[in-house]
């Protein structure tokens, strides 16, 4: 079936003539009626939009039309704007709001032909590590049901797991794109901070958000990370320096590599299964050829702490902004707009978006900003240099990306701490600027599946974009389907 | 007379004259329809981010330059945390700790006594929004949101309400003396927010503050500080205690006001912008707008005397507004006596621009026709009488001078014998004149010039009139 | 920025944060936030352990500087965009309840 295809294979059936768009996305379309009832990854598709964008595509190809990604549809986390489409961002407070322009990477993969078919469910405002914040109801994990699909990008990754959707865009400030691929079992990449342009996604934290892909496979995730990546004049926090041809990085083999293994990840507290995959991963990688080295990332331990200082900062004042006067809803009897400001963000928030205002304005607030923002944004910086020492020695590092695999819908939600502890591998990346990416290493006793992390330096895509390829090609994880309730 | 010193304070605002606002595309035209020259940058939409405009950051400089600021080698913006409707995203982008421009400031003379006014700090900002008020309801347009705004922050130095409006005259010119903004108060180009409090003669200590906002008239800012002042000493006299607090002036009743206390005092929670990159600007770049920077006043003023060979109280009043100084020199360049134009210049044309309430780059005649003017009097083609009824035409009609005295036939008569002739005829027709004058009454003379002025339709040279009547009637 | 006052109170003030933030908070949620939000914090003490002495706060991840764009003017949004988006306006303007200053 079409919708179970990945991209780079559906691209050669369209060019051989062996199928077209509008076929493809009636397959995907015909995969969220089956499935999305019972795993809500969608919060809105346009079926009637995205046929006649994929018979334009289809047009457009039968006149020698040559776009990278034409007539390919993709799902997009609610979080990006898409012009004319609506984006709540997992919110009330967005509900209403219709984006007048294009992300620039939606801007990028629009102008090599894709189709933007549905907006995916996330937590709200990306704050979260579940999707069971979002003010649109919970999704679901694709491969059991009564678990969650990980977060912020659950939607994008339990619909890529699912075959409802060819690919997906989510976002990732502590792990979002990542750890939901882990615990869906689909490819997650954050690419290093100002590669691909924020223009045009809802921020959360400025200086830690990225847009990421989520696959089906690695080769997928380099295309559309070399469409989107490159200099965006109305992003000035973008990298001014050239895309590399990212398909040449992948090799079937890791010879010449060497892997550095971070001492204080493997030091227990890990799932069983997640140790016993993510050990085996590593020995594939050698393998292939992989050298293997013990680094040291002393300040892991600090990483936690560090991400729920900065990331709530940033998101109070990027949060300011939803105040029921130019877009979104407004709440009812305001007497004044300070009023109106109170009772629409009382009402359009959720209570862990609250909680993050809270905490960000508290640690910003006067006597609170030295001992609490000013310390994090240091310790920030020996975070960073952990990593840049590490990389002295290695090429890409390999770590679990969550300590368990998906856990049970409300088992974490009654203590937000115990969620933010799952993070503690992904948020350190986010905090560096560096890129890394989930590769699907297997499953736990349960049927779970379980992700291997690979981080690799600032700029380093292609070392984590090869090491990802290599193994998942020596492996066939990517070919297991959830089978619905097991 | 009072036992009391007075510390003010001034922070003024800036609109700087770019084409396009200081973080995004949109037009920064003034009057346009409301909401109209906005984008979701501007908006605060979400998703939308800030993108510095180089020009903005130029103008700052510029103005820090022209003012004796050194440039901050390392600069950087901050989000200034508030809530407000005027407030897009709910904060503004602002510079806290490292602002564009420290120290510099500007020389005020105020019942002759020079002194100078020290600046503490220039910096960058974006402008708000604006509030219209309705019966029911407030509207806001968008359009002046985003606007570059550069603040200049002056030190507490100044010590009366009549420095303090000497210190206001005397930015402004250098702000448009430097290009950088139009200082046009009725558009809103330039506001100031006026910090003054008063201590006991003899006290170290500053006593505190009190601040009025939004201030958009000079003549506002002085009559408020001297309300302020007896408002504080009254309340200090009296025992009691000046609040810290925000005021407002109020131009009709011509009193302050406290305003509504808001419930947190500012906590703006200023952190550094993740969207923008700091700026270092380059040597060779702070070099290379250095080197074309504006002229100051006081330097026109001083080549306006060495070039043109003008008094220094010409000078004065041609450099006080840059236009009126432009409009001089040129017509200076295309004259053979500058000091003529100069006099011109401060009389015939300001005269006009005062009574006809207009700026003068509405004034109808070009300094290329004053300058044609002028030279035809300083080569007595005509006489200064009939120069200045030349200067009336062109002002009513316009047309340039020699067209007009060709066609009226205006010209001076400097001819002996034509002059001779008419002499005689008024010698002739009032004879008891010319008698009192051979008697000794030295004013008959003037009469009788005044014949011959009148007789000659006023073409006559009056200096050869003069001199051969007196030949005539001294004989 | 000074003055420490992670001294002086232990525990946040919930409802102060949350009215500099403009959000009305239930007294459920505030007795709710404030033993969450207490335990987060706590949570955050361990950083003062680590010696940050000279240490450049990273206020960027990327060492980028005098990023610009030229002085040009581009179309905006269209005011019939802005105020279909808009909860409430004129035809012209967005409108807010009475501003009192």
């Amino acid at each position: 079936m079409l919708n179970t295809l990945t991209i780079h294979e559906i691209l050669g059936k369209l060019e051989r003539h062996e199928c077209r768009s509008e076929e493809v996305v009636r397959s995907v379309l015909d995969a969220i009626r089956r499935e999305d009832p019972r795993l809500h990854g969608y919060l809105t598709v346009d079926e009637a939009d995205a046929l006649a964008r994929a018979r334009e595509a289809d047009a457009a190809r039968d006149k020698g039309g040559k776009g990278k990604l034409l007539g390919i549809p993709l799902a997009v986390k609610d979080v990006l704007n898409v012009k004319g489409q609506p984006c709540t961002c997992g919110s009330k407070i967005l509900k209403g709001y219709v984006a007048p322009y294009d992300a620039t990477a939606i801007a990028r993969l629009r102008a090599e032909g894709a189709v933007f078919l549905g907006r995916t469910n996330m937590d709200e405002f990306a704050m979260g590590s579940s999707t069971e914040n979002s003010a649109y109801g919970i999704t679901r994990n694709p491969w059991k049901s009564d678990c969650v699909p990980g977060g912020s990008s659950g939607g994008s990754a339990a619909v890529v797991a699912a075959d409802e959707a060819i690919a997906a865009l989510g976002s990732d400030t502590g792990g979002s794109v990542r750890q939901p691929a882990s615990f869906c079992g689909c490819v997650g990449l954050k690419p290093t901070y100002g590669w691909i342009s924020r223009y045009g996604l809802t921020a959360y934290a400025s200086s830690l958000d990225q847009i990421g892909p989520l696959t089906k496979d690695v080769r997928d995730a380099a295309l559309l990370l070399q469409i989107m990546a490159g200099l965006d004049p109305s992003d000035s926090s973008t990298v001014p320096v050239p895309v590399p041809d990212y398909s040449a990085a992948l090799k079937p083999d890791l010879k010449g590599m060497v892997l550095g293994l971070p001492r204080e990840y493997f030091v227990g507290g890990l799932h069983p299964d997640v140790e016993r995959r993510v050990e085996e991963a590593i020995a594939v990688c050698r393998k292939l050829g992989a050298e293997t080295v013990e680094v040291s990332l002393p300040h892991t331990r600090d990483a936690i702490a560090t991400y729920y200082i900065i990331a709530p900062a940033e998101a109070s004042a990027n949060l300011s902004r939803f105040d029921g006067v130019r877009y979104g809803f407004r709440a009812a009897g305001a007497e004044d707009p300070i009023d109106l400001y109170k009772k629409t963000r009382a009402e359009g928030f959720g209570p862990e978006v609250k909680r993050r205002i809270i905490l960000g304005t508290y640690v910003l607030s006067s006597g609170y900003y030295d001992a609490f923002y000013l310390r994090a944004q240091k310790v920030r910086t020996l975070i960073r240099r952990d990593f840049e020492s590490a990389f002295q020695k290695c090429n890409a590092i390999l770590s679990p990306v969550a300590p368990t695999p998906a856990y049970r819908i409300g088992e974490k939600s009654a203590d937000p701490m115990q969620m933010y502890l799952g993070d503690i591998f992904t948020v350190p990346v986010n905090l560096a600027g560096i890129c890394g990416m989930s590769v699907p290493c297997g499953f736990s006793s349960d049927n779970l599946p379980i992700g291997l992390q690979v981080v690799g330096p600032a700029l380093g895509e292609e070392a984590i974009l090869r090491v990802g390829f290599a193994y998942e090609q020596a492996t066939d994880w990517r070919r297991h389907r959830p089978r619905g309730e097991s | 007379m009072s036992a009391y010193r007075v510390t003010i304070g001034l922070e003024v605002h800036v609109q700087l004259k770019t084409k396009s606002k200081m973080f995004c595309s949109c037009s920064t035209d003034f009057g346009a329809p409301p909401n109209t020259h906005v984008c979701p940058v501007c908006l605060g939409y979400p998703g939308s981010l800030p993108v510095m405009n180089r020009e903005a950051i130029r103008l700052t400089v510029t103005s820090g330059l022209m003012l004796g600021c050194r440039i901050n080698p390392f600069s950087k913006f901050d989000r200034k945390n508030y809530f407000y409707p005027d407030m897009p995203k709910n904060y503004q982008i602002s510079q806290y700790d490292k602002p564009l421009c420290l120290g510099g400031g500007v020389d005020i003379e105020v019942d002759g006594k020079p002194r100078r006014i020290g600046i503490t700090r220039i910096h960058q900002e974006e402008d708000v929004a604006k509030n219209l008020h309705y019966a029911s309801w407030s509207g806001i347009d968008y359009n002046r949101a985003g606007v570059p705004l550069m603040e200049i922050v002056s030190e507490p130095d100044m010590e009366t309400p009549g420095e303090a409006f000497a210190y206001l005259l005397a930015l402004r010119q250098i702000l448009v003396y430097a290009g950088v903004s139009d200082c046009n108060l009725e558009e809103g180009n330039m506001r100031c927010d006026v910090n003054i409090s008063i201590r006991p003669e003899g006290q170290k200590e500053l006593g505190t503050k009190a601040e009025i906002k939004n201030m958009n008239t000079f003549k506002g800012v002085f009559a408020a500080l001297e309300y302020e002042i007896a408002r504080q000493t009254g309340v200090v006299r009296d025992g009691g205690k000046i609040i810290q607090e925000t005021r407002r002036w109020d131009a009709d009743l011509g009193q302050t006001f406290s305003m509504r206390t808001k419930e947190d005092a500012h906590d703006y929670r200023y952190f550094p912008e993740p969207d923008l990159m700091p700026v270092a600007l380059p040597e060779s770049l702070l070099a290379q707008w250095k080197a074309t920077l504006p002229e100051l006043p006081a330097q026109r003023r001083e080549r306006f005397v060495r070039e043109y060979g003008i008094p220094e109280y010409d000078a004065k009043v041609l450099a006080a507004e840059k236009a009126v100084g432009d409009y001089y020199e040129t017509a200076a360049k295309l004259s053979s006596n500058p000091k003529a134009v100069s006099n011109w210049v401060m009389t015939d044309v300001l005269r006009t621009l005062t009574g006809k309430a207009i700026p003068i780059t509405e004034f109808s005649i070009p300094p290329e026709a004053l300058a044609e003017l002028v030279g035809l009097a300083e080569s007595k083609a005509v006489n200064s009488n009939t120069a200045r009824d030349v200067f009336a035409i062109m002002l009513a009609d316009g047309g340039r001078a020699k067209d007009i005295v060709a066609a009226r036939g205006l010209a001076q008569v400097s001819d002996s014998a034509a002059i001779e002739k008419i002499v005689d005829q008024a010698i002739a027709e009032n004879a008891k004149s010319a008698e009192d004058y051979r008697k000794g009454k030295a004013a008959a003379l003037k009469f009788l010039v005044g014949q011959v002025m009148r007789l000659s339709k006023g073409k006559a040279n009056p200096a050869m009139v003069g001199e051969m009547m007196e030949r005539k009637l001294s004989n | 920025m000074a003055d420490d006052k992670t001294q002086s109170a232990k525990t946040m003030d919930v409802r102060y944060v949350a009215n500099l933030a403009r959000l009305n908070l239930t007294d459920g949620e505030v007795e709710q936030f404030q033993s969450q939000l207490d335990n987060i914090v706590g949570h955050f003490n361990q950083l003062r352990a680590l010696d940050v002495d000279g240490v450049e706060p990273m206020a960027h991840a990327t060492l980028i500087q005098n990023v610009f764009r030229e002085d040009q003017v581009r179309p905006g949004l269209n005011r019939d965009e802005v105020l279909k988006n808009a909860p409430e306006h004129s035809t012209d303007l967005i409108m807010v309840p009475t501003i009192v200053e």
